[in-house]
């Protein structure tokens, strides 16, 4: 599970001075549970993210995923985490599996164990006719199944997607939403960010609204559409906002 | 730090690193063919237009000389020389190289011989270029040979023997051993020629595996798995140490084997080939290559650092392109003539490499310099590395955008 507490990050910068990217978040995530993290480009939904995968480092604020502390114990953390998002490039010169087998490795798994999983991930994501085709020769859609296989290599009970389906056609991003799915039935913590209305309504337990780097509010989908009295989320959404803009310029 | 992580790592960037056709362009067969191009090539080349010149009757006008037949006929009888008749505008032909020099015969030469007044023959050439040096040291030789003869003949004439001109001889001959000779000769460029491809070699992996890395997108993904980042770093940072001690092997082997060639070819005249063979065994190289060490540790830290701060692959060659520059600059100093080991010059670093390579390739061994150098430039090295590993960890270096 995760558990965010204050999870803050600053930034400087030469023109705009001291950012406030993510400011003072707070949740919970659940095993078997997906959890939505719902904002327009540069809300902070990227950055949150990055310092639950300890990618980035929290200004202030932590956060415990699996028990361990992000900022005491990253490296506990990422064996614990399969982080994906469409910045999550391969290495073009690897063929599917040594990629796979790489990432396997540097998560601490002995050769046997490694063996019978990636045999394992490879039957059940149908790779084995690109197995030892290099990474630079696979179409989007192989690609996505290698980095599916890589974040599952090592097993881990937290999934983070970050925008997993930024920039794919519908077939692959189906892909993605169905393994996401699959994530949450075989009881994964899952928490994944978009800004596509659509994918949230379907996917997720449990929303939270990012905006301006705060989490303006969160829960489930229903309990949205009561609070706010909309039925379509694009429209909970606009409420939110414009909600926090008019309380921030009063 | 783990060393199973470590070893996965570059066992990793290995592999990847094999199969990059750039590689093997970079590391291997730049390298292994540059020397045998360059010094075979250039030499050779240098054997034939000489060859060529010393092949060629050069054409030479004889300026005055109407009242002299004699030496006129002499000339003409010259089976080496092609005596062409004198125009007004000699000079400008031997600039555009119709002829190839001039001999200028002062009036009444013969008359004035007879009387035995001194006069002087002038000889034009054209400083630099080959054939007319050529010609012009033919027509030399004969006038100098002419005047011998009259000499002797005079000499002759009033019984006085020949020797009298030499009552004894001058000469020099070299003690140093053959290893300081052609130390001289190549021990500044073998050391020279280790460290500046022990940069070159390690510029090309250090860009691909920190800004290649962000550009392709793979920065975010190794960031996300367990490992740490001083791992992750150490395992490049022993890659790029490989590359570069790789390629300056390579192509010390393929100096040596350029060397030994081009000593038996015999394209070289025995003396020159004597002077450019390499009389340096295994111990002398051993002994540079570990000097060349912790400087190769140096260069592939700074350069992973560098490289690591840029965004693209574009951005880390303009940065690191300028840094062969830094690096020439000491190791050229190092080869003018009388520039020396001091201990001041022992703490900077490139150079006192280069200087102590120099020294240990003509067969001198200063132990207290080389200790000096070897472990001020570890200490180099050693404070790189650690700001490589420091810079690793900055999340405004690996997430600049």
């Amino acid at each position: 599970m995760i558990d965010a507490r204050g999870l803050s990050k600053r930034f400087r910068d030469k023109k705009r001075g001291e950012i406030r990217a993510v400011d003072d978040v707070s949740f919970t995530c659940q095993p078997g549970r997906i959890y939505g993290l719902l904002g327009a480009n540069g809300a902070g939904k990227t950055t949150t993210l990055r310092m639950l995968a300890t990618i980035l480092e929290p200004t202030d604020g932590t956060a415990l995923v699996c028990g361990h502390d992000i900022v005491e114990r990253p490296e506990k953390v990422r064996s614990c985490v399969g982080f994906l998002s469409t910045a999550t490039a391969l290495y073009p010169r690897l063929t599917a599996q040594e990629l796979v087998e790489y990432f396997g490795r540097l998560n601490g798994l002995d050769e046997a164990t490694l063996k019978k999983r990636v045999d394992d991930i490879f039957n059940r994501l149908d790779m084995n006719g690109f197995r030892d085709r290099r990474c630079d020769k696979l179409s989007t859609g192989m690609k996505q199944k290698t980095s599916i296989a890589r974040t599952l290599v090592h097993d881990p009970p937290v999934m983070i997607f970050d925008e997993p389906t930024l920039g794919l056609d519908v077939m692959t991003a189906r892909t993605i939403t169905a393994f996401i799915r699959e994530c949450r039935d075989n009881g994964k913590t899952v928490i994944f960010s978009t800004h596509v209305m659509s994918e949230v309504e379907k996917l997720c337990d449990t929303i939270g609204i990012i905006h301006d780097g705060k989490l303006l509010t969160e829960g489930t989908l229903a309990e949205l559409r009561a609070k706010y009295g909309e039925q379509d989320l694009e429209e909970v959404f606009v409420k939110v906002v414009s909600a926090y803009h008019s309380n921030s310029e009063a | 730090m783990n060393l199973h992580n470590i070893g996965c790592v570059y066992r990793k960037e290995l592999t990847e690193w094999l199969r990059d056709r750039r590689t093997l362009i970079s590391t291997v067969l730049i390298p292994l063919l540059l020397f045998p191009l360059m010094m075979v090539g250039f030499s050779s080349l240098a054997v034939i237009m000489i060859g060529k010149a010393e092949k060629e009757t050069p054409k030479i006008m004889v300026l005055g000389g109407e009242d002299s037949p004699v030496v006129l006929q002499k000339l003409r009888t010259l089976d080496n020389l092609e005596i062409v008749p004198a125009t007004e505008d000699w000079k400008r032909k031997i600039s555009e190289k119709e002829i190839r020099a001039a001999v200028e015969i002062p009036k009444n030469f013969q008359a004035s011989l007879e009387q035995s007044k001194p006069e002087t023959v002038q000889i034009y050439f054209y400083e630099g270029e080959i054939k007319s040096s050529f010609g012009a040291n033919r027509v030399e030789k004969f006038f100098k040979d002419y005047r011998d003869n009259i000499i002797k003949n005079r000499l002759s004439a009033r019984n006085i023997p020949g020797s009298i001109l030499n009552p004894f001889e001058v000469k020099q001959k070299n003690v140093a051993p053959p290893e300081k000779v052609s130390g001289a000769a190549l021990g500044g460029l073998l050391g020279y020629m280790v460290i500046l491809l022990s940069m070159t070699g390690a510029i090309y992996p250090a860009i691909d595996l920190t800004a290649g890395e962000k550009e392709r997108g793979t920065m975010e993904t190794i960031l996300s798995s367990p490992i740490s980042r001083m791992d992750l770093v150490l395992g490049k940072f022993s890659l790029v140490l490989s590359a570069s001690l790789a390629t300056a092997i390579l192509s010390l082997i393929s100096m040596g084997v350029s060397f030994a060639l081009l000593g038996k070819s015999g394209a070289m005249s025995s003396k020159d080939a004597a002077v450019m063979q390499l009389h340096i065994g295994l111990p002398t190289v051993l002994a540079v290559f570990l000097m060349a060490l912790p400087l190769a540790v140096l260069f592939a830290a700074v350069l992973l650092t560098i490289a690591l701060f840029a965004k693209s692959y574009k951005e880390a060659q303009s940065y690191l392109t300028p840094m062969t520059f830094i690096v020439v600059i000491p190791a050229v100093a190092s080869l003018m003539p009388g520039v020396e080991l001091t201990p001041k010059l022992a703490l900077v670093p490139i150079l006192n490499t280069s200087l102590v390579c120099k020294d240990i390739v003509a067969g001198t061994y200063h132990w207290n310099s080389i200790a000096l150098i070897f472990l001020s430039t570890c200490v180099y090295a050693a404070a790189a590395l650690f700001v490589a590993v420091k810079t690793f960890q900055r999340e405004s270096v690996l997430f600049r955008s």
